[in-house]
């Protein structure tokens, strides 16, 4: 334990004595919380901080529980030290995953940076506490939701775990496959998912989901979310409602609280759902608020007994009625319903991987000389806002950013999903107008037929006939050409027209000069033409080819 | 040989050709058509060798062997990118035949004149025995074949010489506009009557001169965007110029054949159009419509990218989707394209191509030239089946194409181009523009995809930095 210590005060003293420069040292802390396996380093990502010009401590069994041994930290050159008491005192910028203990508070210092997940609005009360120490806090949760960010942004990397983590969570306690199968032993029905609000949790489930082969219908207030909805395999379940679509623009991707008429709609819509869904993921949260009720104990009354819901709001209150925070309940109908709070931290590695990864591009934010100077840039838009603490003030809210998170929506027309009857209402429709347009121009060309045959003698109108009906097969035979054809279409239709060949040809043979010149330059060229455009047309055909 | 027999074989002809259009509904059954084509025309051919009145046989001969020579050549030693100026250049021989034999068939009728029916022999027997009424049907029925013709001729030369570049491709008129063509047209109207109540060839020569005018001036006021319109209109009107050739010479199998042509183009012109969402008069007026306020501004600017950045992000990638346009012909970078799309696929990556009805220079333009690449045709999807596919598309290359993926055209209702659809390639994670430099499009609009955030413009000949990138795909 001693030579431990000597090890690591020597390496970071001795490197400022000897080079006189200030390499800030990075630590990061063990996680107090119960439960919490996560940590905020892993020794790749430490790899990458030292290359910023920075110099990386860990906690010692910081990364036991997320599988990174103190050992692999040790051979990636990270100085392990023996405990917080240590590290907070040895490092300039300490990172964690959870916003910090009163007990973490008390071992800051002034002029030491904190990054982790802080949540200013529910903790005002360590925000301050942090502020009378005059430490820095960068929050990760912060961080704006704008497109440079995205790279930092740890909410969404945890929630895209916890989205793919409540599907496998679902499955577990859910009793069949998610796949339909036929089987010699007998037919197995697919099961059905129900996800509720599509964020980047309600995404990563979609996507999960649908790729064990569940039937997913998904739902989300915003309907811009829909295309997304779709493009990951899930159905949007559709609310037949009027309202002013909500802009999730304005408030930063994020669902804004609905009016009570459409929360009617939205509840009677579940509950006409909730007997055939196996599986429910709900993921809805409005940010600052507790999360809204949305599948009520009724609901959950009228689900078959074996199915399961999990409640991945159950930290603010969760989405169910049913819901206990932090615990698996069966109720009396056999609905089990799951209200764990700590999904990342039971995949604890991969939320490392990318925690870490997030920690590692705010640092280098953070240094953008990668010269080991934190450079805390007010200035800069994503610095500025997952600021809330800094130099002895609170600097949380932070001024709206300069850059919009997300263009704001243009009102687009409502592309509304037609139901069954108003699409076979078009259709009918669409048809009669089809049989009014082909009625009117049959009577049209008929009565100009006749209106020609009144003064044109027989012989012209014998011709006329045959040019009509040549019009009407050319207008029936091309409407069938692909698409990609219309290129050899063209060149071909150009060969054919060199029938007027014939013209000459018929011609030549009345004789005279001038006569008999026109008819032979015209018969040459119309043989250009034909030539030319039936062996083009073969070499374009012969090109095509399948794979 | 008799008359029945001809027209035996006349009606064996129009039901080949019949056949050849409407086996280019798919690719296999397109070679086959190909044949009933070829054998509808050689049947047609032989027949009128060898029918009545037929004269001049060594002469008429050479003329075939001259003009499939020429052909011939033509056909084996064109570049499929040049494919666009030939046909529209074949378009105009039909046009002049046209021409020559209405001037032909004036000829005969001045001829036959006074003169006993039963005196003559084929053609000129044909117009002999023709009562007055018919006589003045057949003057018409010649007007109005030299009229489209001359149009057709003039036309197609402009248009062979805006796609080959010999003269710039935007629009130009004259002092006058349309007032001109309608007054060439007014004229021609007027020459009829006259040439009707027995004015004499000058009345034609005037009103060929007007045609030829009205067809060299409607052609140059349309822009190059809207060429593949032009082309697919030309050829349209070749078939008219067949078909009122096939009336004055009262031959049936003319007057179907042309009336196929005609047909089979004025829908393809009017498939173009709705691609474009244009409607057929402004484009045939030529110019884009008038816009109703200032276009909306972009912001951003335009973030360029290296060969690396880009064979980076195709390692990357699962799927990727290639948006091929004009610029990829002209800089002939197709079989780099390929090349690529090939390498790509080896690597287990989905690689499909995104093909607006409107890219390149006339409709299926892409289509010809990735398949002489040697790209596989069913990996190839038009716009309606790939567009909802590119939200879930990790990388969109866009090859020399650029009013076909404007969002101005959905997101802005005072642009040019508003209502048109086009292939919504900003919805892919990465979109990357091959682009020569920073100009704009055929139609000159800015193009806000090139400031989006996900796009990055990949800058130079298309062809080279695709093979650029070629080595660097492992």
């Amino acid at each position: 334990m001693n030579t431990k210590l000597c090890a690591y005060l020597g390496a970071a003293l001795g490197m400022q004595d000897e080079k006189g420069d200030r390499r800030l040292k990075v630590g990061a802390a063990k996680e107090r919380y119960p439960g919490e396996a996560r940590v905020a380093m892993t020794p790749e990502s430490a790899a990458q901080i030292v290359k910023l010009g920075h110099e990386c401590l860990i906690e010692a069994g910081a990364g036991e529980e997320a599988g990174f041994a103190d050992e692999a930290y040790a051979k990636a050159g990270i100085t392990v030290v023996p405990d917080a008491a240590a590290l907070y005192a040895a490092s300039d910028i300490i990172i964690k995953v959870r916003g910090p203990e009163a007990a973490e508070i008390d071992l800051l210092r002034e002029g030491q940076t904190l990054i982790s997940f802080f949540w200013p609005a529910q903790n005002a009360e360590a925000l301050e506490a942090v502020r009378a120490k005059g430490a820095t806090v960068i929050a990760m949760d912060m961080v704006p939701r704008i497109s440079r960010a995205q790279k930092m942004d740890a909410l969404s990397s945890m929630a895209n775990i916890a989205g793919y983590r409540a599907v496998i969570e679902a499955g577990s306690n859910f009793g069949r496959f998610f796949t339909g199968q036929v089987t010699a032993a007998g037919k197995v029905p697919p099961a059905k998912v129900l996800v509720i609000g599509a964020g980047v949790a309600g995404l990563a489930a979609i996507g999960t989901s649908t790729s064990l082969g569940a039937i997913t219908l998904a739902f989300d207030v915003r309907p811009e979310v829909s295309e997304q909805i779709e493009s990951m395999g899930a159905e949007f379940v559709f609310l037949d409602f009027d309202e002013a679509t909500q802009d999730g623009a304005a408030t930063g991707g994020y669902a804004a609280p609905s009016s009570p008429e459409f929360r009617e709609a939205q509840l009677k819509k579940f509950q006409e759902l909730a007997p055939d869904i196996d599986i429910v993921i709900t993921t809805a949260l409005i940010p600052g608020r507790p999360a809204p009720k949305l599948w009520t104990a009724e609901m959950v009354a009228a689900m078959k007994p074996g199915s399961v819901i999990v409640d991945l709001a159950a930290e603010r209150g969760g989405n169910c009625d049913l819901t206990v925070p932090d615990e698996k309940i069966v109720t009396e109908n056999g609905v089990t319903v799951v209200g764990y709070t700590d999904f990342p931290s039971r995949m604890a590695s991969q939320s490392s991987t990318l925690y870490s990864n997030n920690i590692r591009h705010m640092l280098t934010d953070l240094t953008p000389k990668k010269d080991g100077v934190i450079d805390q840039n007010m200035e800069d838009d994503v610095i500025r806002g997952s600021t809330v603490a800094h130099a002895g003030e609170i600097t949380y809210p932070p001024p709206p950013p300069r850059v919009k998170a997300i263009a704001a929506q243009k009102l687009r027309e409502k592309t509304k999903l037609p139901t069954a009857e108003e699409k076979k209402a078009a259709e009918v429709a669409a048809f009669k107008a089809q049989t009014k347009m082909q009625v009117g121009l049959l009577v049209v060309g008929t009565l100009v037929l006749l209106l020609v045959g009144t003064v044109a003698p027989p012989s012209f109108m014998s011709h006329f006939v045959v040019f009509a009906l040549a019009c009407f097969i050319g207008f029936q035979v091309i409407w069938g050409v692909s698409h990609s054809l219309h290129t050899p279409l063209m060149a071909v239709t150009n060969a054919v027209s060199g029938i007027i060949i014939l013209g000459s040809l018929v011609q030549i043979g009345s004789g005279g000069f001038l006569l008999v010149l026109l008819s032979f330059i015209a018969i040459l060229i119309a043989s250009i033409n034909i030539v030319g455009g039936f062996l083009v047309t073969r070499r374009m055909l012969g090109m095509f080819q399948k794979s | 040989m008799d008359i029945s027999l001809i027209l035996a074989a006349y009606i064996a002809a129009a039901i080949l050709f019949i056949l050849c259009l409407g086996g280019l509904s798919g690719q296999e059954s397109a070679k086959r058509a190909v044949w009933y084509g070829i054998a509808g025309m050689a049947l047609a051919v032989l027949a009128t060798l060898f029918g009545p009145g037929m004269g001049y046989m060594p002469l008429v001969l050479l003329a075939i062997l001259i003009g499939a020579a020429i052909g011939w050549y033509l056909a084996r030693t064109v570049e499929m990118t040049a494919m666009p100026q030939l046909v529209a250049a074949l378009h105009s021989f039909v046009g002049l035949a046209a021409v020559f034999i209405g001037f032909n068939t004036h000829i005969v009728m001045t001829r036959v004149a006074g003169v006993d029916p039963f005196d003559l022999v084929g053609f000129e027997a044909l117009i002999g025995f023709k009562t007055p009424v018919e006589l003045a049907i057949l003057k018409v029925e010649t007007f109005v074949g030299v009229f489209v013709g001359a149009v057709t001729f003039t036309g197609s030369i402009v248009a062979f010489a805006k796609l080959s570049g010999r003269i710039d491709g935007k629009a130009k008129k004259l002092p006058g506009g349309h007032v001109l063509n309608a007054g060439a047209a007014i004229l021609s109207l007027v020459l009829l009557i006259a040439y009707l109540n027995g004015a004499g060839a000058w009345a034609l020569l005037l009103m060929t001169v007007c045609a030829l005018f009205i067809g060299y001036h409607l052609i140059m006021g349309i822009g190059g965007a809207d060429m593949p319109v032009v082309v697919s209109m030309l050829n349209s009107y070749s078939g008219w110029a067949a078909s009122a050739i096939g009336f004055s010479l009262s031959n049936d199998l003319l007057i179907v054949t042309g009336a196929l042509v005609g047909s089979s183009g004025a829908i393809l012109s009017y498939i173009m159009c709705k691609a474009m969402n244009r409607s057929f008069v402004s484009v045939i007026l030529g110019g884009f419509g008038g816009t109703t306020g200032p276009a909306m501004e972009i912001e951003g600017e335009q973030v360029a990218i290296d060969s690396t950045g880009v064979a980076n992000a195709l390692n990357d990638a699962d799927s990727i989707i290639i948006v091929p346009g004009y610029g990829m012909a002209v800089a002939q970078a197709q079989q780099s394209v390929s090349e690529l799309t090939r390498k790509l696929r080896a690597k287990g990556k989905t690689v499909r191509f995104g093909i607006h009805p409107v890219a390149g220079r006339l409709p299926g333009h892409m289509n010809v030239l990735l398949a002489e690449a040697k790209v596989p045709y069913d990996i190839v999807l038009e716009m309606d089946e790939i567009n909802d596919d590119f939200a879930s598309t990790d990388v969109v290359i866009v090859i020399g194409s650029n009013d076909i993926v404007n969002p101005a055209a959905q997101e802005d209702p005072n642009s040019p181009i508003a209502g048109m659809p086009v292939l919504r390639v900003w919805e892919a994670k990465q979109v990357f523009v091959s682009k020569r430099g920073q100009g704009t499009g055929y139609s000159g609009i800015e193009n806000p995809l090139f400031f989006k955030e996900n796009t990055r413009m990949f800058y130079g000949d298309a062809k080279q930095s695709i093979s650029e990138l070629l080595p660097m795909i492992e």
